[in-house]
């Protein structure tokens, strides 16, 4: 059928005027562009749940087994710099959104002035998570061939002592899941300073903010992770 | 339907309350784990956790009002996947006889 093909690309050959980012030329209009951007997000968010996820099954699968070793390991860690730090981020998630907000109003110094903010709220996050970690070398906490951990779980006033090796395995998981945490930050950081750069010079309007939206859906994700990484690790049998 | 393709977000005192909540939350899981619930503290734990994380997936995320319903689907499956891992190997751990692997 040689004669249907005329009709083919009829739209894009009636309208010359050049597409920007806002408007690319698979999707048939905007709306569809944006919904298929922040699916397309979601789908990789769903792919960093079950990234972490992996990590919380093992933490709870070690936590019912050696829970007075658990419940000892979480009594050394230090709630006012957890909460700060859970305070920290959400602050930073509503400057997030602020930014988002501000994007679509095409208010561009505030985009800018709100990305700023959080990274420096970001940063503030990893400043105090290195004064934790400092601390646990200090105290030998960090799992590996200096470890020792000779302090007792207490629970409610009795003293149960705990096998060394099973307070390891919550610090290892301490790491692994607080470092695997503090990475995603630093990849925050690092991606709100590139679109404070890139908004300061004006690339994005009300038209196009998809970068902004996007970013921020990844820096709630981190926000959420750190949500339940904060009770988890931090609020083991505090009751006394 | 794309009429309402403008003004996804909400305002800015809303965000900010979202935010306030988030805080008092968190302040109430600091609270409610130096009192002695027994074998309820972890759950009131991991409750207040699951409710703020809901409140940034709804409002922060913009999954609650979204034009694309995909989206609500895509978030849903995600953590029915985490409960399928979590469960299913809770039901392999926890019965068995004995100490979970020896």
């Amino acid at each position: 059928m040689p004669n249907s093909q005329p009709n083919h690309g009829h739209v894009a050959v009636m309208e010359p005027e050049a597409h920007g980012p806002e408007l690319v030329h698979q999707f048939s209009d905007v709306q569809q562009q944006k919904n298929a951007a922040s699916l397309g997000m979601w789908l990789f968010l769903v792919t960093e749940i079950m990234f972490f996820g992996g990590m919380f099954c093992a933490y709870l699968i070690y936590r019912l087994e050696y829970f007075n070793a658990f419940a000892a390991g979480s009594q050394q860690l230090s709630i006012k710099m957890g909460a700060i730090n859970t305070a920290v981020l959400i602050i930073s998630s509503v400057t997030v959104v602020l930014a988002v907000k501000a994007a679509e109003a095409g208010k561009r110094k505030l985009l800018v002035g709100y990305l700023v903010v959080t990274v420096l709220l970001g940063l503030t996050f990893l400043v105090v998570k290195g004064f934790e970690y400092r601390e646990k070398f200090e105290k030998h906490h960090v799992p590996g061939s200096t470890f020792s951990f000779t302090d007792k779980f207490d629970d409610n006033g009795k003293q149960y002592s705990v096998n060394s090796k099973e307070a390891e395995l919550f610090f290892s998981l301490y790491f692994v899941m607080t470092g695997m945490h503090a990475l995603h930050m630093i990849i925050g950081c690092g991606l709100f300073t590139v679109l404070a750069i890139l908004a300061w010079k004006g690339h994005y309007t009300p038209a196009y903010f998809t970068p902004i939206e996007n970013s921020g859906l990844y820096w709630h994700l981190v926000d959420i992770i750190w949500i339940y990484l904060f009770p988890l690790l931090y609020l083991i049998s505090r009751h006394s | 339907m794309a009429q309402h393709e403008e003004h996804t977000t909400h305002s800015q005192a809303f965000y900010l309350f979202i935010g306030f909540a988030l805080l008092v939350l968190t302040a109430t899981t600091v609270g409610a784990a130096f009192i002695n619930l027994g074998a309820f503290n972890p759950v009131v734990a991991l409750l207040i956790a699951t409710i703020k994380a809901t409140l940034v997936v709804l409002f922060f995320m913009h999954v609650k009002g979204a034009s694309e319903k995909l989206t609500g689907a895509v978030v849903v499956s995600g953590f029915f996947f985490l409960a399928i891992l979590l469960s299913l190997s809770l039901a392999d751990y926890l019965t068995r006889s004995g100490p979970m692997w020896r």
